[in-house]
């Protein structure tokens, strides 16, 4: 197969890549933009290190080739901070000490981002079940649950 | 003890890495990318036992981008292992010459341009078999006609161990009651988020830089420079951000080991990263152990004697699987008084994944056996398993004979807690029950298997012109937060806030030797370090403000929240940042530098403290399914003083879903040698909709030894929760559990056998 060009925005911005039709988004996110914040962690589509957002959705970025991101826009964990601010969920995390490791953090993030945009009075199932596909090794997943719980219960205002 | 007096310490602190890794700025070695660098990949055994006749790489040095092919033959050959100490125990070569002794153990390796190449290149790699028979559990290994593993090492025993006080036999013959179980405890994997990653890179003047994702990044420079015949100094590592270890990640891996081989070749920056599925089959797991627990107990409830053998599949090479040995005898006798209490613990070798250190240290294993018999022994005797543990306990000022002095201890708190626990939950539905398990655990190990010449922890503080400070410790933050935990006793020794901190780990070049994190000792051990270097740095100051204030010798000095003062005058004083800067000019220019270190001594033959923790687990089964559905779990815990607030939280609650996974989800089938389920798909962790709330009651103790009274907490705490679940199981279902993982197949099973017996 030829490469073809990609032309999508990343965290706002307009980018242009010429790829194989067979790479990965994570792959382009990481390896071609270098936005390493977006980590991977299986061969399974299992572990949820990668998810990113398109389009507002969180897509685990393992799962989708990059060329069908075509004219799309993706959010990786290097988005959330807008000018040095960080994101109400980001700042719920510090708060909470939902993260050890660090390395399933972004993926959590962005699970969490794309969860709390659309969730309207949550039970803390739906919290749970909104980061399912993510595992942490770490934190066992309680204080990543209380985080998004503050969150949705407006305790954190976008700066 | 009164935690007010505390500005910092037990409050509620940011971790000082969070912003770093909540923004994606935080870099592991999976992240690393230099000019020029080569991807690496491994070849692996097919087999668990074979002969290696030849390698053939000439067809995989043909394909174009392929730069190296190494085997065994170029290198050292050198046989390498962690308990430096004794040449016996170093059993493995990374590429090993002669033999391969377990299915994923590494034969090759390849470098190329991209890791595509690498990897296709490996296809391309022939090697010529000769299969010898091969043996997977311990108690066959250890049978006269088994296949020899390792030549010399009769009937595959690798490492035995005895421990043993009081009179055990005359102890026995005083128990009115005597039981005896057998337990088979299984292998977990520790399934770090960052899988096993390295890259390294050596240059013409001979000095070999080395990222690697370590728990200790003294230790990999000591066994690296050991394996490729350089000396100490002239290998860096870096640990950046570590993404997980659990005790899996302080030994020489094959992705450090290869990629350091190929850039010596090279001249290149190598970089191997270990796929999910080698990460599975080819990173030492958790130790299974075979456990036989006989136990003499007299009508009242008092212990009398204990006596245990074990027999630990080793897999096909020593590691951490030694002191793993000797951690499990000495804590299956925690953390209760015995008279007599007899251990012998044997470490057999088998073909199959290595076994090592996991959280825990072989304790949760112990504790699985032990606390259930416990409460099997109570319900065969009518006794109350809460007065039971009380009355045999561990209390403060004991002597475990011979091997450890118990300086702190909560554990009847604990108990007093649990049981006000568990008791206002009332009557619970049908099917449902509640277990306890109670245990203790080390701060740091006192043994030094690795011989290392430097003190077992350092600190250096340096105090800047503007009052800022640089930290410089050896201790590795893998996620656990002690760069925040070191931070915080850096701020309330010199009387500073945390944000005047910078921590500096993970260098060897830049930090001073310290052994790393394992065996929980790094609040202590760097932590007493930390202390003592910025009391050195605090004295040097205050002996300038002595002079500066011209104030009677006979008052005390002290700084808190960046106020220099007199303790009984408070007000009198001046800001820290104006005495930093006299002081340094009165010191011709030189920054205010403290130095501090801890090495354990006369404490014993384990460690220099110990926590202690009663853990319940609320669990439901489903006699249709098998299936288990945990509702709660609530732990009363003593570490001494808390130091890192948040941090504790989260280590404690991490432990437990690491236990839960391991008590009932997490399995790892073997068949011929070949791992069943080396992937996230199959291997099944514990994900957020299963994790029950796992509640904390702090216990309030002073560990005399510990910084600020400060002990274990997070890895301990791994130790209870298999044992309170088959508990909970036995008192909701009335079946014993002796198997783990306790997976629907096994409680159906015993459901089964329980009818027949009834019948």
């Amino acid at each position: 197969m030829e490469k073809q060009v990609l032309r999508f925005k990343v965290n706002g911005d307009e980018y242009e890549v010429f790829i194989h039709p067979k790479t990965l988004l994570a792959e382009v996110i990481r390896d071609h933009l270098g936005f390493t914040g977006t980590k991977r962690g299986c061969e399974t589509v299992s572990c949820g290190a990668c998810t990113v957002n398109i389009n507002g959705f969180s897509v685990k970025s393992c799962s989708v080739l990059a060329i069908q991101c075509q004219d799309m826009e993706v959010t990786t964990v290097e988005g959330l901070e807008k000018n040095g601010k960080l994101s109400p969920i980001q700042r719920a995390f510090l708060d909470n000490g939902s993260y050890q490791c660090g390395f399933c953090t972004p993926g959590m993030l962005m699970s969490a981002t794309a969860f709390i945009s659309e969730a309207k009075n949550p039970t803390k199932e739906q919290m749970k079940e909104s980061i399912e596909g993510n595992v942490c090794r770490c934190t066992g997943y309680n204080s990543i649950v209380r985080a998004i719980e503050a969150v949705t219960q407006g305790k954190y205002k976008e700066e | 003890m009164s935690h007010a007096k505390y500005s910092v310490i037990n409050t509620h602190v940011h971790n000082i890495d969070g912003v770093a890794k909540v923004t994606g700025r935080a870099t592991y070695t999976f992240d690393v990318k230099l000019p020029g660098m080569l991807y690496g990949k491994i070849l692996r055994s097919p087999h668990p036992h074979a002969k290696i006749i030849n390698i053939d790489t000439t067809r995989a040095m043909e394909l174009p981008g392929v730069k190296i092919v190494v085997t065994g033959k170029d290198t050292l050959g050198i046989k390498q292992g962690i308990w430096r100490r004794y040449e016996e125990l170093c059993d493995e070569q990374v590429l090993p010459l002669e033999k391969v002794r377990y299915i994923g153990e590494p034969v090759a390796a390849v470098a190329a341009v991209t890791e595509e190449i690498a990897e296709a290149a490996l296809d391309l790699i022939d090697v010529e078999w000769e299969v010898l028979p091969a043996v997977y559990e311990p108690l066959e290994a250890i049978k006269k006609e088994a296949p020899t593993i390792h030549e010399g090492v009769e009937r595959n025993v690798n490492v035995t161990r005895h421990i043993e006080w009081g009179d055990v036999d005359e102890a026995f013959e005083d128990a009115d009651y005597i039981r005896e179980d057998w337990f088979k405890c299984s292998g977990q994997a520790h399934m770090c988020m960052e899988t096993r990653a390295a890259v390294s890179s050596f240059t013409p003047e001979g000095k070999l830089t080395v990222w690697a994702s370590t728990q200790s990044a003294y230790y990999t420079q000591g066994l690296l420079a050991g394996v490729l015949g350089l000396r100490e100094g002239d290998v860096r590592v870096l640990a950046p951000y570590v993404g997980g270890g659990f005790g899996g990640k302080f030994e020489l891996d094959a992705a450090m080991f290869c990629s350091a081989v190929m850039s010596m070749k090279l001249f290149k920056p190598v970089k191997v990263v270990f796929t999910r599925e080698e990460d599975f089959i080819a990173s030492k797991r958790r130790t299974p152990m075979f456990y036989y627990v006989r136990t003499g107990i007299k009508k009242d409830g008092t212990f009398c004697a204990r006596e245990s053998r074990m027999f630990s599949n080793g897999g096909a090479y020593t590691g951490m699987g030694a002191t793993a040995l000797y951690l499990s005898g000495f804590f299956h006798s925690f953390p209760y008084k015995w008279r007599g209490y007899r251990y012998d613990g044997y470490r057999v070798y088998t073909n199959t994944l290595p076994s090592t250190s996991m959280r825990g240290f072989g304790a949760p294993q112990a504790m699985f056996c032990s606390e259930q018999q416990i409460d099997w022994i109570c319900a065969d005797l009518g006794l109350d398993p809460f007065e039971v543990r009380r009355k045999n306990g561990h209390t403060e000022g004991y002597e475990v004979p011979g091997q450890a002095f118990i300086a702190s201890c909560g554990l009847e708190q604990c108990i007093n807690e649990i049981e006000k626990w568990v008791k206002s939950k009332g009557k619970l539905p049908a099917n449902r029950g509640i277990g306890i398990s109670s245990c203790g655990f080390m701060s740091g190990g006192i043994f030094n298997w690795f011989d290392s010449p430097y003190s077992f922890s350092s600190a250096v503080v340096t105090i800047n012109v503007d009052g800022t400070v640089e930290l410089h410790v050896g201790c590795q933050d893998i996620g656990q937060g002690s760069n925040t935990t070191m931070a915080i006793i850096a701020a309330e020794t010199l009387g500073v806030k945390v944000e005047d901190i910078r921590v500096h780990s993970g260098d060897t070049a830049h930090c001073p030797a310290d052994l790393g994190a394992w065996g929980s000792r790094q609040t202590l051990m760097a932590g007493n370090a930390v202390k003592m270097a910025c009391e050195d740095a605090k004295k040097q100051l205050l002996e300038f403000a002595y002079a500066e204030m011209g104030i009677n010798i006979v008052y005390d000095l002290d700084i808190k929240d960046r106020w220099v003062h007199i303790v009984a005058r408070p007000e009198r004083g001046l800001p820290y940042g104006e005495l930093v800067k006299k002081a340094l000019r009165a010191k011709d220019g030189q920054r205010i530098m403290g130095r501090g270190y801890y090495t354990p001594h006369r404490k014993g033959m384990i460690s220099p403290a110990y926590s202690y923790m009663m853990q319940a687990v609320d669990a439901e089964v489903d006699p249709e399914t098998g299936k288990i559905k945990i509702h709660e779990v609530m732990t009363a815990h003593d570490c001494g003083q808390p130091i890192n607030q948040l941090g504790l939280i989260g280590q404690l609650e991490g432990a437990a879903s690491m236990a839960l996974g391991y008590a009932y989800l997490e399995d790892m089938p073997f068949e011929d040698g070949k791992m069943m389920n080396p992937n996230l798909v199959d291997y099944k962790v514990i994900k957020a909709p299963e994790m029950p709330e796992a509640g904390i009651i702090e216990i309030d103790t002073y560990e005399p030894e510990g910084p600020y009274g400060a002990k274990e907490a997070g890895e301990g705490l791994t130790n209870p929760t298999a044992a309170a679940l088959g508990n909970a199981i036995y008192n909701a279902m009335g079946i014993q559990m002796k198997e783990l993982p306790i997976t629907p197949e096994r409680v159906l099973k015993a459901l089964r056998e329980k009818k027949e017996v009834q019948k």
